[in-house]
């Protein structure tokens, strides 16, 4: 049973699209890469998966008991957040807002629960420091525990490791996937291509030639073929 | 000096003029950090000179009570000002230039034309700056600043949690199910209430002292947004009553001598700052 399911979805802005006729799904456990050129929607697609933005047309449905604020998501960091003062436990337990509802403070069991996040993603002994003073890395692992503070069954992520050195990096890639092994369905947006390739079990990819399926079909596939060698291409130069 | 300041502080209007004052500037430093973050320190300029023009209207209409059309002028503007703040097309600081402008010469204009009191100057120079209204205040209009004071002070408290995390990231708490457009409105009503009650204290081109200078004095010195929040609440009371005090004592104006004294301990916190790298708490 797919917990996410889209159809003929064109994405855009008031008359100008950036993507049209996007169909795919998720199911639950895959791990989906969405990668593309820059410019092609994939943060559009995010926001729309989000409900953050309305779709220009296509639908968008939930399944498997999915609810709407069920979904984790990890957002390219915004400038406020460069100068917020804010402690890594604030950050974290404010993931659990959705579960709070109309509720004004945090409950045992919601900050029991950012104590977990925040020991998952190995940040316990941060749980005091400030947010904005933490390297890249640490900030991405901070806003990663946040995630899966509000995440039961989906994390969304857009471009995980974007700025961060080869370790953190690869420290990244390592946590994200044994959330997924957890069972835990991810989504991510990237545009680390051989990452890409290396870890997820399905590939969207957007712009020109749109392709959907398995990341074996991908790699037959010419979309991702030449995505592949261009890629390789400026490794070598 | 203490004989001097028990002799004054017999007299009611100076007791009120410090209660009122202290709850305000309590009141207007608490989201001050929230304004501050989200790149909106001039909304109080912005909003306090609508309510200037409003209160002009008011004036020129011979209303009783100016509050009943003040107040909800300066609310639909603010609820204007942080809707369009998001994604519009004009943004943000041009939106708040554009109508802090416009209702300042606009309330002038209508005061000039249709003005009925004798000492045009003084009153414009006295709602701008505020210089004598808080010393006269009645018990009436302490007791509503009272009550509105303590419900801005309970919102904010129950709402801490939200108005945090839809400060720090919107679109997160949006996805998350927050509802986000929501509080940003009440943050805009609440901002409106401070704003007009202020108006009182400092006047309306100083009002902004009162919202930014306490965050931003705290910014310096802790690393937390509870206590970021905390420290600012504390230093703007104890701005706000060292600053009466003072303009008691030696006659100066009241709005002025506070946004001194505000100014001056943003210094001292800038220099602690630096020499100490902050307090990790």
């Amino acid at each position: 049973m797919a917990i996410l399911t889209v159809q003929d979805l064109t994405l855009g802005y008031e008359s100008y699209v950036v993507a049209k006729d996007l169909s795919f799904t998720v199911n639950s456990g895959d791990y989906l890469c969405i990668v593309g050129e820059n410019g092609s929607g994939k943060t559009t697609l995010m926001k729309t998966l989000l409900r953050l933005k309305s779709p220009m047309s296509g639908t968008i449905r939930t399944g498997d008991g999915l609810e709407k604020d069920q979904i984790g998501y990890l957002p390219q960091q915004t400038a406020v957040q460069k100068d917020f003062p804010a402690s890594v436990r604030e950050v974290v337990l404010s993931g659990c807002q959705g579960r709070c509802g109309r509720r004004p403070f945090y409950n045992r069991s919601e900050k029991q629960l950012a104590e977990k996040s925040m020991e998952r993603m190995g940040v316990s002994a941060l749980a005091r420091r400030c947010f904005r003073e933490l390297s890249g890395g640490q900030q991405q692992r901070v806003l990663l525990a946040r995630a899966l503070c509000a995440a039961r069954k989906v994390l969304l992520l857009d471009e995980p490791v974007s700025g961060l050195d080869p370790k953190a990096t690869s420290e990244m890639y390592d946590l994200i996937e044994g959330l997924n092994r957890d069972g835990i369905t991810i989504i991510m947006i990237s545009h680390d291509i051989a990452a890409a390739v290396r870890y997820a079990t399905h590939i969207l990819h957007m712009g020109e030639h749109v392709f959907f399926g398995p990341k074996e079909e991908y790699l037959k596939a010419e979309a991702g073929s030449r995505f592949l060698q261009q890629k390789g291409g400026e490794q070598d130069a | 000096m203490l004989e001097k300041l028990g002799m004054y502080l017999q007299y009611p209007f100076v007791r009120y003029a410090l209660i009122v004052g202290v709850l305000i500037a309590l009141c207007s430093s608490l989201l001050g950090v929230t304004l501050v973050l989200k790149r909106y320190s001039f909304i109080g300029d912005g909003l306090s000179h609508v309510a200037f023009g409003a209160m002009a209207v008011a004036a020129v209409l011979n209303l009783t009570n100016e509050m009943l059309l003040v107040l909800p002028i300066t609310i639909i503007c603010a609820i204007l000002l942080l809707r369009t703040g998001q994604h519009a097309k004009i943004k943000g600081d041009a939106a708040i230039a554009m109508i802090s402008v416009v209702t300042l010469a606009f309330g002038y204009l209508i005061m000039n034309i249709f003005s009925t009191s004798s000492n045009l100057s003084g009153d414009v120079c006295s709602t701008l700056f505020g210089s004598t209204s808080i010393l006269t205040l009645t018990k009436r209009e302490v007791w509503i600043c009272i009550a509105l004071s303590v419900a801005v002070v309970a919102i904010f408290i129950l709402f801490y949690n939200k108005i945090f995390a839809v400060t720090f990231d919107e679109d997160f708490a949006k996805a998350s199910g927050t509802d986000a457009n929501a509080y940003n409105l009440l943050v805009a009503i609440i901002i409106a209430v401070i704003i007009v009650l202020a108006m009182n204290l400092v006047g309306s081109l100083l009002i902004s002292a009162l919202v930014i200078f306490p965050a931003l004095s705290a910014m310096r010195l802790f690393r937390s947004f509870r206590s970021v929040t905390i420290c600012a609440a504390v230093l703007s009371v104890f701005c706000a009553f060292l600053g009466i005090i003072i303009s008691i004592l030696a006659g100066t104006p009241v709005g002025s001598t506070i946004v001194a004294v505000d100014a001056i301990v943003f210094g001292l916190c800038y220099i602690g700052g630096k020499l100490f790298g902050g307090i990790h708490a």
